[in-house]
């Protein structure tokens, strides 16, 4: 028997697969088709302080081998979330859940960890300061290494839950960005968000998103998350959660081996919305493939 | 909703750059006229929804125009070939509302699902009027099978070359106490408009997922926001915000 068993940031997880947020919901959609309960966790949709309907449609397009969305944190609200979508998930979902929050400053991360630091089904805080389609905020944390060490510290001092800050591959340098908000006091970086992308409609001859630009996610990237995921595990000593263009077990393994602790998957599961269940039950025999055991052992496996 | 593989049984052309599928499979997912399918089609990320056009003991109509690479494509496919399909998708229409004579109005690529729709009310009793609005005589397709299954069907053409001149609009004259429509944007508004009754309007946007899981196709409504693939495609009248 194999083991798939990972421990991020001090809490232990059945197996590494996390559904990234913005691609499950807050997961009511997919408990109507599976047992949730197998994931490891999964990051919830994207919570800021205020509701926020998001960008103008169309909000996706196709490419090759993965998609744009430029949804712009569609969301019902700290509040709501707090009194309506977590007491519906505590019914589906029994493990700790990580949370996903977004802030337009500095102080709105803090209320939004302040809060959900109160919550026990809260298990992990994912910071966002990636999100590439909102404007004056969101991404621009994530592109400079002392405004991402500045949100760290800020969500640190209201929060003893494990803070994991998500990162924007939109940079030159991730590495970093990841050990700046090490140094402020992460206890894990997760990476990559989506890249920056652009569809032109050849027959309108106008940007195919109403937002103009995407986040560019899907098959396409994987490639892209592996070399970030293994520069970040150089250049820091905290977990990583690896994403991006995941889609099978063996992708799974190899953002292992690059240095991920655990994996998210997120545009797989609107293509198929099994997509986590069957990477799960895919992962012993992929593990007996290539005579992996302990699947902690693959931890940044390619560096040795 | 229910995944499965269906086989094509044909795949014809039934107007310009429209095709009639048929599928054979697993039905049973969907469960309302007025759904739609997401169809994964290999070599293309995203699933291509399409509504359904008929649905009975295994055999899935579908009707689809070719607009981009993914429609291209299924217009190549050939009968016996396999698809992946996610099947009862969206709310469909609750037919118990739509009234004793309603009035069914497709445009275009809006005509299929209004078919699966008035053969359900018609089974229920109702007496069922279908106009059919198309741009020009050569792009008309169903209004025989409209016919067949007892619906009163009147044709508009925008350019007059064939039954009642102009748009939908102008031949909604005969009597009725709901409507039901499917179409282009600019049509569902000016039936909106022109409608003195209740009904229910089917949108179309662009997705990703197709269930409810990305917030790809969020639109504002009077009774808040909701995703055009899984509150929607099809609105209350009363809850539409143009």
């Amino acid at each position: 028997m194999v083991n798939t068993k990972v421990t991020l940031c001090g809490i232990e997880m059945d197996n590494p697969i996390i559904p990234a947020s913005g691609t499950f919901g807050f997961g009511y959609e997919f408990a109507e088709l599976y047992d949730i309960n197998c994931l490891g966790t999964f990051s919830f949709k994207g919570t800021t302080v205020e509701p926020r309907f998001g960008n103008p449609t169309p909000r996706i397009a196709e490419c090759p081998s993965g998609m744009l969305n430029a949804v712009g944190l569609q969301n019902p609200g700290m509040e709501k979330v707090i009194s309506e979508e977590l007491p519906k998930l505590s019914q589906c979902f029994h493990k700790p859940v990580m949370a996903n929050v977004s802030g337009f400053a500095i102080d709105e991360y803090v209320t939004l960890c302040e809060k959900f630091d109160e919550l026990p089904q809260i298990g992990w805080l994912e910071v966002n300061i990636s999100c590439p389609n909102v404007h004056g905020g969101g991404m621009s944390f994530g592109t400079d290494p002392k405004m991402a060490a500045e949100v760290t510290s800020a969500v640190r001092k209201v929060t003893n839950k494990p803070l994991i800050i998500k990162l924007s591959p939109n940079v030159t340098d991730i590495a970093a960005i990841a050990k700046a908000c090490e140094d402020a006091g992460a206890d894990g970086v997760s990476l990559i968000n989506t890249l920056l992308g652009m569809r032109i409609d050849l027959k309108k001859k106008k940007p195919l998103l109403a937002n103009g630009t995407g986040g560019l996610s899907g098959s396409a990237i994987l490639p892209l998350a592996v070399r970030m995921v293994y520069q970040v595990y150089k250049a820091v000593k905290i977990p990583i959660v690896g994403m991006g263009g995941v889609s099978t077990a063996e992708d799974v393994l190899e953002l292992m081996l690059a240095g991920a602790t655990a994996v998210e998957v997120g545009a797989a599961n609107l293509v198929n919305p099994w997509a986590c269940r069957d990477i799960i039950n895919d992962l012993p025999k992929t593990m007996e493939k290539y005579h992996v055991n302990n699947l902690e052992d693959l931890i940044g496996g390619a560096h040795r | 909703m229910k995944q499965s593989t269906f086989e094509i049984a044909h795949n014809r052309l039934i107007a310009p750059g429209v095709y009639e599928m048929l599928l054979l499979g697993d039905t049973s997912g969907n469960t309302a006229p007025g759904q739609f399918v997401q169809i994964a089609l290999p070599g293309y990320y995203l699933r291509r929804p399409i509504s359904v056009c008929d649905c009975e003991d295994g055999k899935l109509t579908l009707i689809y125009k070719v607009v981009g690479h993914g429609t291209e494509y299924m217009a190549s496919l050939q009968p016996g070939d396999k698809l992946d399909l996610l099947v009862g998708l969206g709310n469909g229409y609750a037919v118990a509302e739509c009234g004793e004579k309603p009035l069914l109005i497709g445009g275009g690529a809006g005509v299929p699902p209004m078919y699966l729709l008035a053969k359900e009310l018609i089974a229920r009793g109702a007496q069922v009027s279908v106009i059919l609005g198309f741009n020009t005589k050569d792009e008309i397709f169903y209004e025989k099978e409209f016919t067949a299954i007892g619906a009163n069907v009147t044709v508009t053409t925008v350019d007059g070359s064939y039954g009642v001149p102009g748009f939908v609009t102008n031949a909604m004259t005969m009597d009725y106490d709901y409507v039901c429509t499917c179409g282009p944007e600019p049509m569902l508004k000016a039936v909106y408009d022109k409608s003195e009754t209740s009904g229910a309007f089917s949108f179309e946007e662009r997705m990703g997922c197709g269930f409810g899981a990305c917030m790809g196709c969020s639109c504002k409504t009077k009774y808040g926001n909701k995703r055009i693939c899984k509150e929607g495609p099809v609105l209350k009248k009363e809850e539409i915000i143009w």
